[in-house]
């Protein structure tokens, strides 16, 4: 059977989306697919689109790679708009020629509606849609003062605020008397302005702008109904969108009276091979301006498309919780109490800035909408009762009532069906969240994995951990935190118990907080937290039975009992000097010497006894020890930077030297990788490391929280043009916090995959000190930086310490006669079990 | 006939390391000495060979106890040994040997069974 062809058009969100969906199933073999997109990128996170410019690049924001697509066997043109549809002869046309189709899918999305005023097509008029509109918008801020958006709603507020963060004086023009006024009523609205005003964008309500003149003082001038004028330099337009309908509008498929291209449940236009999803569509009358309804919509049509004649789109929920210019917004189900006999609740604290509305049904069992502003905190719960319908307590208004004041409890995990969707941008339910944790999923993290709760918008991310919490324990698991048998605590518990009795020995924790003697789990955790907090020599007395063998003779063991030799070589730069040492002392104990994956150079094969001799040797030229055994940092990559690669902007090298000798044996839950690279091109790769930077023309990028390894990571971008301070100032809190607030053996990336509230809630920490500790974190640094000791210069130096490398405590020259050795490629190396002696 | 044993001495206390092991050499090969001085007895011995690699590294692992027994953690892949019974904890078909120890004045003294001693000597 010849395959069929299946075009789509449009490769926005929800176009790719549903290619994932599809070739998840085995129709995808029946079709050739080819895809056409306006837009020369990549489909991309739309919804993220704004931090475009807090330096995301649209690699960052890319929701598929080329490859993927090319894996899938899909063709995929970019930057090829499809201008007709022939239905007659199946075929569309675009500037490049003609193609047939068996199966058409519209994803064309929508298209920002500029009010037909006069005036409007001034080149400084934008939009806020595309990469390349906001590429338009930071030409335009370049050098001026001023930036007015016009449409006070969701995505005005998001288009002020990017404003604001390009410098520029931010104001929004609303033609209603209110913000957000599909979202919001009233009392809601006026309370958003308020805070809006706070944060420095001016808003205009009830304005209505009748044209655009050259300004006096500014490029423009919107002159107002009311005779009133306001002069800026740009203008961004975001009164609303209008679904992308003209293709179909030409090739007459069923329109709706106001655009949308008509469909069924089975997201079929009225003709029976066309299909239509996302913004583009009506459905039911309705236009989903959101991202999960158009999912949901991807999904559905994948499984038409499947031959699932059960699959129905039957509409989506269009509640909303957002922060707009850090301000909570959380608007649910009927917000303006439209259904009959609906009654209302109010709760209003001007004092605090919180705005909480309930609307509940004629027989008060039921929640049908909600609103809030400046504190989502009751969010969760609400639209749980509102989209389970689950039944309301006795007195309702506990729900929105402050805690102090007789509020309720958030609602229970427990409480919710299992047909409660947890995660509505990835359409998980409480029960695929339970069947994840029947088929064995022990951890939030893997829950993630499996299902992809809340990789989506994130809004999700606290109401999942509890309810995987919750399972958990209901099957017995243990969610218990505790380290171990011997502490009923986890090493957070630890690391603050250590710290605030001024504990400095793990035989007084235990004695005082824990039972029996420890074990190997326990013991290098505390370990780690006792160096953290006091840096100690590990092998001071007290210490030296807690840590695994590497820390306890400071080098790795190699599967036949010898030792690996890492000497610390800062951003992996290195003299001809210090290399020649290296293969002298390599070539006296004849260790095989290998360059190692962090720009070092390993020695591998010296015996116990022979490592404090290699070590007063190599600290007489100057090494240090390289913590290659330690759960702290290993190497900061570096790439050769603007000193010699024509391409870089900053000094990569001496920057990366500079975090290696600052960070250097700081002991962490686990190991620690850092990397600098000059330029974007990013020789270094940066962001795969826990701590990343990259130089930018001014200044430095953050990237946090990668990982290499078992499960690659890419790193999050945290900050950006940070000076040298400012980058210092961040990696001192990121990682205190981390070594404070981590579990034992977490790398930094399964760290924030756990941590509640995500690189948000790490940003408002380190970034805006939420919590007001940024600056003992960085004093606790300062004082590790201050004690940092070489660990085995001051081993060598000591005679008791020196004690310990002995192989035979009482035959000093014997040496293990199960090490055997032979020669490959002209170096030594282990003779293998298999292999004859 | 009952086996001759001699008790060797094999280190003094000085080189114990306490909560933690040193390796000696004995005639029966190597052995591990740990020095637990919070817990009676206070002395244990096993052998130092690493029954699952069959390297010798056992006095270089973590001690500790586990549910009341007090155990090393082998260095190399961390499998758990009874230090009184030599019983690994995670395979019930895998033990390592155990020695009698005692302290002799400053002396630490393993018994070495004889028939090992004379093998060891042919
Ligand atoms: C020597 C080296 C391989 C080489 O020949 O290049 C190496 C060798 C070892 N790695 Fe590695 N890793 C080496 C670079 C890496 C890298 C690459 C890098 O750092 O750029 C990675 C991936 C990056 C990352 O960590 O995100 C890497 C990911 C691992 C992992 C997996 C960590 C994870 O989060 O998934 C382990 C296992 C672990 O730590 O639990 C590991 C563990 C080990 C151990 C310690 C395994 C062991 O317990 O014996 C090896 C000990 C070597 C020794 O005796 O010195 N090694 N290892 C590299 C030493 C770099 C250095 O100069 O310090
Ligand atoms: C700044 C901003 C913030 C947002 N925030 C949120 C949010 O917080 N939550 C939320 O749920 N939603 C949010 N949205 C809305 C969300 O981005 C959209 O719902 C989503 O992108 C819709 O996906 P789509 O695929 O239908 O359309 P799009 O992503 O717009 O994709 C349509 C694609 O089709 C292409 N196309 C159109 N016509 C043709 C043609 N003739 N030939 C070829 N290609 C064509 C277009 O160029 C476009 O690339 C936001 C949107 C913006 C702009
Ligand atoms: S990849 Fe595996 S084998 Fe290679 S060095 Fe790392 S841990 Fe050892
Ligand atoms: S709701 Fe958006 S990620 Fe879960």
């Amino acid at each position: 059977m010849s395959k069929k062809t299946l075009i789509v058009i449009g490769n926005g969100m929800v176009g790719h989306h549903f290619l994932e969906q599809l070739v998840e199933t085995p129709a995808a073999a029946d079709f050739d697919i080819k895809v056409f997109g306006e837009e020369k990128l990549l489909a991309y996170d739309r919804v993220h689109l704004s931090e475009y410019f807090g330096g995301s690049t649209h690699a960052d924001l890319a929701m598929g790679t080329a490859d993927w697509y090319a894996e899938n066997h899909i063709d995929l043109r970019l930057g090829e708009q499809v201008t007709g549809i022939d239905r007659a002869n199946q075929t569309i046309t675009t500037p490049m020629g003609d193609y047939a189709y068996d199966e058409l899918v519209l994803a064309t999305g929508s298209y920002p509606f500029v009010p037909p005023i006069k005036g409007n097509e001034h080149p400084h008029c934008l939009v806020y849609r595309t990469l390349e509109d906001l590429d338009s918008i930071r030409a335009s801020a370049d050098g001026v003062k001023t930036g007015v958006v016009v449409g006070g709603g969701l995505l005005g507020l998001e288009a002020a605020n990017a404003l604001k963060s390009l410098g520029l004086d931010a104001h929004v023009v609303e033609f209603a008397p209110r913000l957000m006024p599909v979202q919001l009523d009233s009392d809601g609205g006026a309370l958003l302005k308020h805070k809006i005003e706070e944060l420095g964008v001016q808003v205009h309500t009830e304005k209505a702008t009748t044209e655009i003149v050259e300004g006096e003082e500014a490029r423009l001038r919107m002159n107002f109904s009311d005779d009133t004028h306001l002069e800026t330099d740009l203008i961004v337009f975001s009164a609303g969108i209008r679904p992308q309908d003209a293709l179909a509008r030409s090739s007459e498929l069923a329109m709706g009276e106001r655009g949308g291209i008509v469909i069924n449940d089975q997201c079929t236009t009225s003709d029976p091979h066309i299909h239509a999803i996302g913004e583009c569509a009506l459905w039911s009358e309705k236009i989903f301006g959101l991202v999960a309804p158009g999912y949901t919509m991807a999904r559905t049509l994948a499984s038409v498309l499947n031959g699932d004649t059960e699959a129905a789109f039957t509409g989506a929920d269009m509640s909303t919780k957002l922060k707009l210019l850090g301000v909570d917004v959380g608007s649910i189900g009927d917000a303006h109490a439209q259904t009959p006999g609906a009654r209302n609740i109010r709760f209003n604290d001007e004092q605090a800035g919180h705005y909480r509305r309930m609307v509940i049904s004629e027989d008060g069992k039921t929640l049908l909408g909600a609103i809030l502003v400046g504190d989502n905190s009751h969010y969760d719960t609400l639209l749980q009762y509102a989209l389970n319908g689950i039944e309301l307590p006795e007195n309702p208004e506990t729900l929105i009532l402050p805690e102090s004041q007789g509020g309720a409890p958030a609602l229970g995990p427990d409480a919710l069906p299992e047909t409660a969707s947890i995660c509505s941008c990835h359409n998980v339910s409480k029960g695929d969240i339970c069947g994840v944790i029947d088929a064995g999923c022990t951890d939030l993290a893997g829950v993630k994995a499996e299902t992809k709760a809340s990789t989506g918008c994130g809004g999700c991310a606290a109401l999942l951990k509890n309810v995987v919490d919750s399972e958990l324990e209901k099957r017995g698991v243990e969610v218990s935190k505790d380290i171990c048998e011997h502490f009923p605590y986890s090493r957070q518990d630890l690391f603050n118990i250590v710290k605030v009795n001024g504990i400095r020995t793990f035989r007084t924790l235990i004695r005082d907080h824990g039972k029996g003697h420890g074990c190997d789990i326990c013991k290098p955790a505390v370990a780690s937290i006792l160096a953290t907090c006091w840096n100690e020599h590990i092998l001071a007395t007290d210490h030296v039975p807690l840590q695994d063998t590497n820390d306890t003779f400071m080098a790795n063991m190699q599967k036949n009992g010898t030792y690996s030799i890492v000497p610390r070589v800062p951003g992996g730069e290195i003299t001809p000097d210090k290399l020649i040492v290296l293969g002298e002392v390599a070539k006296e104990y004849n260790l095989y010497t290998k360059i190692t994956g962090g720009q070092r150079v390993d020695l591998f094969g010296a015996t116990l006894s022979e490592l404090p001799e290699i070590w007063e040797k190599l600290i007489a030229a100057g090494f240090e020890t390289g913590h290659a055994y330690g759960k702290s940092l290993r190497t900061v990559k570096s790439c050769v930077g603007s000193t010699w690669c024509r391409y870089g902007v900053q000094d990569s090298v001496g920057m990366a030297i500079f975090l290696e000798n600052r960070y250097k044996g700081l002991r962490s839950p686990h190991k620690l990788k850092m990397a600098v690279s000059g330029c974007t091109r990013e020789c270094a790769e940066a962001q795969s490391k826990d701590i990343g930077v990259i130089a930018t023309e001014n200044g430095w990028n953050l990237y946090v929280c990668g990982n290499g390894g078992m499960r690659p990571r890419h790193a999050d971008l945290f900050a950006t043009d940070l000076s040298d301070e400012e980058l210092i100032s961040a990696i001192d809190r990121v990682l205190m916090f981390y070594v404070r607030t981590a579990d034992r053996l977490q790398r930094t990336s399964v760290w924030m995959e756990n941590l509640e509230g995500g690189l948000e809630y790490l940003k408002q920490v380190v970034l805006e000190d939420s919590l007001g500790i940024g600056e003992e974190l960085e004093k606790h640094m300062a004082d590790l930086v201050d004690t940092y000791q070489c660990e085995w210069k001051t081993a060598v130096e000591d005679p008791e310490k020196r004690k310990r490398f002995r192989e035979f405590v009482n035959a000093p020259s014997k040496k293990d006669p199960v090490q055997q050795w032979t020669t490959e490629r002209d170096q030594r190396r282990p003779l293998l079990e298999e292999e004859p002696a | 006939m009952k086996a001759r044993t001699s008790w060797d001495v094999v280190c003094t206390v000085d080189d114990l390391v306490p909560e933690s092991g040193v390796a000696v050499w004995t005639e029966d090969g190597p052995v591990a000495v740990f020095y637990l001085p919070h817990r009676l007895p206070a002395l244990f011995a096993v052998s130092h060979t690493d029954p699952f690699t069959g390297k010798n590294v056992l006095a270089r692992g973590i001690t500790g106890d586990l549910k009341g027994q007090p155990v090393v953690a082998s260095p190399l892949y961390k499998q758990h040994f009874n230090l009184q019974t030599g019983q690994c904890l995670e395979d019930e078909e895998v033990a390592v040997k155990t020695y009698p120890v005692l302290l002799d004045g400053n002396n630490v003294r393993v018994e070495i069974p004889a028939t090992n001693k004379e093998s060891a000597v042919a």
